[in-house]
């Protein structure tokens, strides 16, 4: 389902008709007002066009003044012409989606529970907190929780992942999204947004640009452009009264020609980066969506940009996301296989592939292995602040009451301590020999005594090492969190080659951490999927949440990637800082081009009063009217010329700043000062061998 | 070129050099005071400093209107005229010393000591308090502190500006300007004709003149009077005198926000743009070999100099009449004023008015790196970026209005003496001088008439304040926020690359806003004259 990048020739007719017709509809001068650099030429072309105008009624016009109105009104249909096909593509891509939930019905139900009860209603008409029924084949309403049910989910409408995933109630994988299919069994799904408020509603509005608020990067860049559209207002305004002086002190009758001036003041003003600022903006989003993440807002995009402190979870971003039993080591005097029925037991109640590969250890191990009274024993499921699970097995004729507990070393000495058993000494030199290959120790505990450990394998993924120097080359610090020992921490942080590491993280350590380093004006960024990230997730200023993780993570999130891929967040800050970069670049080129206009225009407007600034004319253009009209021709064509780029953004390779600001500088700062000078001479040129002027 | 001027141009700056570091560490002391507890953030800073500011003018105005009837007028002076009193009192105030008035002619000493001499310390003391909020506000984190506006004036003006006044007033006596409260003398010369030898406390004068980068002479000759500046080393003097705070102030500025490499920048720049100007204007001179309005005591090169430093700095003394210089070497001084008075500046002015260009730079430059802008650590919103974007425009929407609309009022148009292009420049050389708060006159125009004194006074006051305000402003936000930790994506603000890019923007912004202009008048008159090939 991923598209490769199309840019310009890759798209389609339809799609640029569609923009055409949007540009000219943009021309509406209330519509045009919101963009103040825009809005100043419009004014011009008009005002050049009422010339235009008198001069043919008055049968002393030349082909000068409409060719010049021409082409200021082309000048704002190509600034509309940007801007409508980024917001085109953003909608193209958003339709898509759309389509895949019109007309949905949905079972609406009372109960948590599989029933036939069910009364059919449109999507539109589910309302927050409703229960919904969904079966094999249906497609799911809305965005929701599973509150009943497990069922089997093709995601690839809103995903691209053709694998089915599993979705049920309670835990991590809970969320389910609207638009995607049940393939088998069913759900009972909780909605949990009103319609125009779900995921999708959200990312199309953004794509589409409809809901797009400026960020503050793209407002104070927008002052910036309105005071140099004021500055040249002024500095052309005055050059009337000053010529006309200048001119009647040494007796001349000449004055400057307004429509001149009007052209000096279209090619001054920053058109270029005014005419595509929006354009970058919405084309960033696009950008975003194609990566397959969905931001809630532009905002989080840029501060992506910023970020220089990156919290990734070890599992599933650093290491392959699960962790495989792959030993087990008994203590003295415990049989290995007492330890294996007991992490067997102790591990029923554990969700995590961890907990679900102990039990595959075990049945390799113990084929025959089964639970006696299950219906008595009191599951005590794996939480992250415990960081055990366990079981609870009550008296009966054929065993004693047990307290099965398993979970990290820490966590169960202080477990069995508080029991008032002993630790035997062998535990802390085993787990730490385990440690230190990279695995990770757990204790196994019957009764508050440690019966042993069980190995976890733990392998870090291939080409990680170096993302993370492309990230500290960009100034960015990585830190790994895990829940493991700061042992087994510091022997993977060694070999991914991360800058820090946090052991043995609760969700509050967590948290801490992401407040102490946003205390000292670092801008944290951290990925997330379970419910007891939320609140880090939330304090983070970048939170990518997983598409696969629960409602809570995403709603705290301000981003979500639909590949549920956490190294994604190292994409996103490329983007962010392409964003960024793009702007910049662009209004740099843009008052570079204007030393070049002034040499063009400057001795053309005042050849009737001082005819020795001829002299200023250094690329010899061939009138006054030709040299004004080619730099009002390329100014124009340079927008048109740079929509690809400001669509695609511009190149960024992970560098450090001194180096991406000379490259910078020399392309977009030297290059626009020159650019120009050739373009306008070789447009000067064309005009002369037309003879037109 | 002569190697004479260079040489001379190399040997300034390394003295200016020896002095304005030691000046620096000086500085930064006062800046950086051990006891916080009177500090109030930006608004309560910017209130006193608008009350110090409306007293000071209206004193100064009953002052220059009632200095007929009080004491120490052994000349018989009588007050000025309202529009002369409303002007010479904002001139003064803001730093500026615009003189529409002959010193020697119509200011008694009591004026010329209470009123003018007082205002040198104070509005020279106004800029430095102002840079140093700005420093300040760097090194916060957050609680929004940026000191307190009567301790900062105190400060400056006992601890930094009158003890160096003094010793330079001593030098000055000893070169053979005069201290004396004697009427004018009466002598016969040389050639038996009677001749009025002016006097007056003028060395105690001279030296806040030109250290406060005030510029307002005793005398209307300004330091082309033999009075004021009769030696070469009075000369060397004067000229070390006014970059000496502006240049320390760079070097205490590394050292407030503790990064040094940072305030050695800031001086880089300026002394790059500094020494591009002074050649130009030594091969313009060079070329062109015009004596006429130029002392000869000083030379071209020395005149040449002193008209380049007293343009860079907003310090607007002169020892040779800028009217004088050739059409294209008028456009340096003419240029450095419209450049925002950043190159070294004004006493503190131009040292906050150099940040404002450091944030344009670092906002642009920023994007380019792909990072929200920031400037030692402190992000650069939209608010800034307003304030950045207000002070900037100020002074050249004053300059390129106000010219417009004298051009266009007979009475204004009336008072330009020379004809041809050059009278265009007269206009645009009086608001470019007056908005950017300089106070230097292209001489040729009468300016004392009601138009420009009240033209000229309205763009003083709001080249200052228009100017001070969104510096406190951004003072004031910059001190709460935190500062955010360096890093490798860090934008570097101290290397070669930036220290060029931030000279490019300086002159891009000043060149994109009055090529136009200049184009009618100095470059035009340039290239009507047959000699004008040599000049290129």
């Amino acid at each position: 389902m991923r598209h490769p990048r199309k840019i310009f020739g890759g798209f389609d007719r339809k799609l640029m008709r569609e923009a055409a017709i949007l540009s000219l509809k943009k021309l509406n001068p209330q519509r045009q007002w919101r963009n103040p650099v825009m809005f100043v030429v419009w004014i011009g072309s008009l005002f050049c066009t009422v010339q235009a105008v008198q001069g043919w009624i008055q049968s002393s016009g030349t082909y000068f003044l409409p060719f010049l109105s021409l082409w200021l009104w082309a000048t704002v249909f190509f600034a509309n012409f940007a801007e409508s096909l980024a917001e085109g593509r953003g909608q193209a891509q958003a339709a898509a989606l759309r389509a895949t939930r019109s007309g949905t019905r949905a079972k609406k139900v009372e109960a948590l529970e599989y029933s036939k009860k069910w009364t059919l209603v449109n999507a539109e008409q589910l309302r927050k907190d409703d229960l919904v029924l969904v079966e094999a084949g249906d497609v799911i309403p809305t965005d929701g929780e599973a509150v009943a049910g497990v069922a089997t989910i093709d995601e690839s409408a809103i995903t691209g992942e053709s694998a089915p995933v599993i979705r049920e109630s309670g835990g991590d994988r809970s969320a389910v999204t609207g638009g995607t299919r049940v393939l088998s069994d069913w759900l009972v799904i909780q909605v949990v947004a009103n319609p125009g408020e779900t995921f999708l509603d959200r990312m199309i509005g953004m794509v589409e640009g409809a809901n797009r608020k400026k960020t503050p990067n793209e407002v104070a860049l927008s002052i910036l452009l309105s005071s140099l559209t004021i500055i040249f207002l002024v500095v052309t305004a005055t050059l009337f009264p000053l010529s006309t002086f200048s001119a009647e002190r040494i007796g001349v009758t000449s004055t400057v020609p307004i429509a001149f001036l009007v052209a000096l003041l279209v090619c001054l003003i920053p058109t270029t980066i005014g005419a595509l600022l929006s354009c970058i903006g919405i084309a960033g989003m696009g950008r975003l969506l194609e990566a397959r993440v969905i931001a809630t807002s532009g905002r989080a995009v840029e501060a992506a940009g910023d970020v220089d402190v990156l919290l990734l979870d070890k599992t599933g971003t650093i290491t392959y996301g699960n962790r495989f039993a792959s030993n087990f080591i008994p203590m003295p005097g415990v049989t290995r296989k007492h330890l294996a029925e007991v992490s067997f037991k102790a591990s029923l109640a554990d969700d995590t592939p961890e907990g679900r590969s102990i039990l595959a250890l075990v049945r390799k191990e113990l084929p025959t292995i089964f639970l006696r009274n299950e219906h008595l024993c009191k599951s005590i499921p794996f939480s992250a602040n415990t960081r055990m699970s366990g079981m609870d097995v009550p008296q009966s004729e054929m065993e004693e009451s047990m307290q099965l507990r398993k979970g990290s070393v820490s966590a169960i000495k202080v477990w069995c301590e508080n029991q008032g058993a002993s630790i035997p000494p062998e535990l802390e030199s085993e787990a730490a020999q385990i440690a230190s290959k990279g695995s990770t120790p757990l204790a196994v505990s019957e009764n508050g005594d440690v019966l042993g450990l069980i190995e976890l394998k733990d392998v870090v993924k291939e080409g990680i090492q170096k993302r993370f120097q492309e990230l500290r080359r960009m100034g960015i610090r990585t830190i790994m969190i895990t829940g493991d020992n700061p042992r087994t921490a510091a022997a993977i942080a060694a070999e991914a080659g991360v800058d820090d590491y946090m052991a043995e993280a609760t969700p509050e350590a967590k948290l801490a951490r992401i407040r102490e380093e946003q205390g000292k004006g670092h801008l944290v960024a951290m990925t997330g999927d379970g419910t007891n990230d939320a609140p880090a997730l939330a304090q983070a200023d970048v939170a990518l949440a997983m598409n696969s993780g629960t409602q809570a993570a995403k709603e705290a999130g301000n981003m979500v990637d639909l590949d549920s891929d956490p190294t994604k967040l190292i994409e996103i800050v490329t983007i962010g800082k392409q964003l960024l970069m793009t702007r910049g670049s662009l209004t740099t080129f843009s008052v570079a081009n204007d030393v070049s206009k002034y040499f063009a225009i400057l001795p053309a407007a005042f050849v009737g009063i001082f005819p020795q600034l001829q002299v200023l004319n250094v690329m010899r253009l061939s009138s006054p009217e030709s040299a004004i009209l080619s730099a009002v021709v390329f100014n124009a064509l340079i927008i048109i010329a740079l929509v690809p780029l400001a669509i695609r953004g511009v190149s960024f390779r992970a560098e450090s700043a001194a180096t991406l600001l000379r490259r910078n500088i020399l392309l977009y700062g030297v290059g626009g000062f020159v650019t120009p000078f050739l373009g306008i001479k070789i447009i000067d040129m064309a005009f002369a061998a037309w003879g037109g002027f | 070129m002569d190697s004479r001027p260079i040489f001379e141009l190399v040997l300034y700056l390394l003295l200016l050099l020896c002095l304005a570091i030691p000046a620096g560490l000086w500085i930064q002391k006062i800046i950086t005071p051990r006891k916080e507890t009177s500090w109030g953030d930006w608004k309560i800073y910017a209130k006193s400093l608008i009350i110090f500011h409306a007293v000071g003018v209206l004193f100064l105005y009953a002052l220059l209107r009632l200095q007929g009837l009080l004491p120490l007028n052994p000349q018989g002076v009588t007050g000025l005229s309202p529009d002369l009193a409303f002007n010479t009192a904002i001139s003064f105030v803001t730093n500026t010393n615009w003189q529409a008035y002959s010193g020697e002619a119509s200011i008694s000493y009591l004026a010329q000591m209470v009123g003018l001499a007082v205002q040198n310390f104070l509005s020279a003391a106004v800029g430095i308090a102002v840079a140093f909020a700005l420093m300040r506000a760097f090194t916060r984190q957050g609680d929004g502190l940026i000191g307190n506006f009567y301790e900062d004036i105190r400060n400056v003006v006992l601890r930094i500006l009158l003890p160096v006044s003094v010793i330079a007033a001593l030098a000055l006596i000893y070169w053979g300007v005069p201290q004396s409260f004697s009427p004018a003398v009466s002598v016969q010369g040389i050639q038996g004709q009677a001749q009025l030898l002016p006097l007056g406390p003028v060395a105690s004068q001279e030296a806040i003149k030109m250290l406060g980068t005030n510029g307002g002479g005793f005398f209307n000759a300004n330091s082309a009077h033999p009075f004021e500046n009769p030696t070469p080393a009075s000369n060397l003097l004067q000229m070390l005198l006014i970059f000496l705070i502006p240049a320390g102030l760079t070097f205490a500025f590394g050292r407030v926000v503790k990064d040094k490499r940072q305030g050695i920048a800031l001086f880089l720049s300026m002394a790059i743009l500094f020494s591009i100007a002074a050649l130009l204007l030594f091969h313009f001179e060079g070329v062109a070999q015009i004596w006429e309005g130029k002392e000869t005591r000083f030379g071209l090169w020395d005149s040449s100099l002193f008209a380049t430093i007293t343009t860079s700095a907003s310090c607007g003394a002169v020892n040779a009449m800028h009217s004088s210089l050739s059409a294209f070497g008028g456009m340096i001084p003419l240029l450095l004023m419209q450049l925002g008075e950043v190159v070294f500046g004004g006493t503190g002015s131009g040292f906050y008015g150099m940040i404002l260009f450091v944030l344009l730079a670092v906002f642009l430059a920023g994007l380019m790196v792909g990072r929200t802008p920031e400037y030692l650590g402190k992000k650069i919103g939209p608010y800034e970026m307003k304030m950045v974007a207000v002070a900037i425009l100020v002074t050249p929407l004053l300059v390129l209005i106000g010219t417009a609309i004298a051009v266009c009022v007979p009475l204004a148009t009336g008072a330009v003496l020379n004809p041809g292009p050059h009278g265009l420049t007269e206009i645009l050389y009086a608001f470019s001088s007056a908005a950017n708060n300089n106070g230097s006159a292209f001489a040729g125009l009468s300016a004392n008439n009601p138009f420009y004194n009240i033209a000229l006074g309205l763009c003083m006051w709001f080249g200052r304040f228009g100017v001070i305000l969104p510096v406190l402003a951004i003072a004031g936000s910059f001190a709460s926020k935190k500062r955010a930790p360096e890093s490798a994506g860090t934008l570097p603000t101290h290397g070669p690359l930036f220290i060029l890019f931030l000279c490019l923007i300086v002159i891009l912004v000043g060149a994109l806003t009055y090529f136009p202009a200049l184009a009618l008048s100095p470059i035009a008159e340039a290239l009507s004259e047959s000699h004008f090939m040599g000049g290129f």
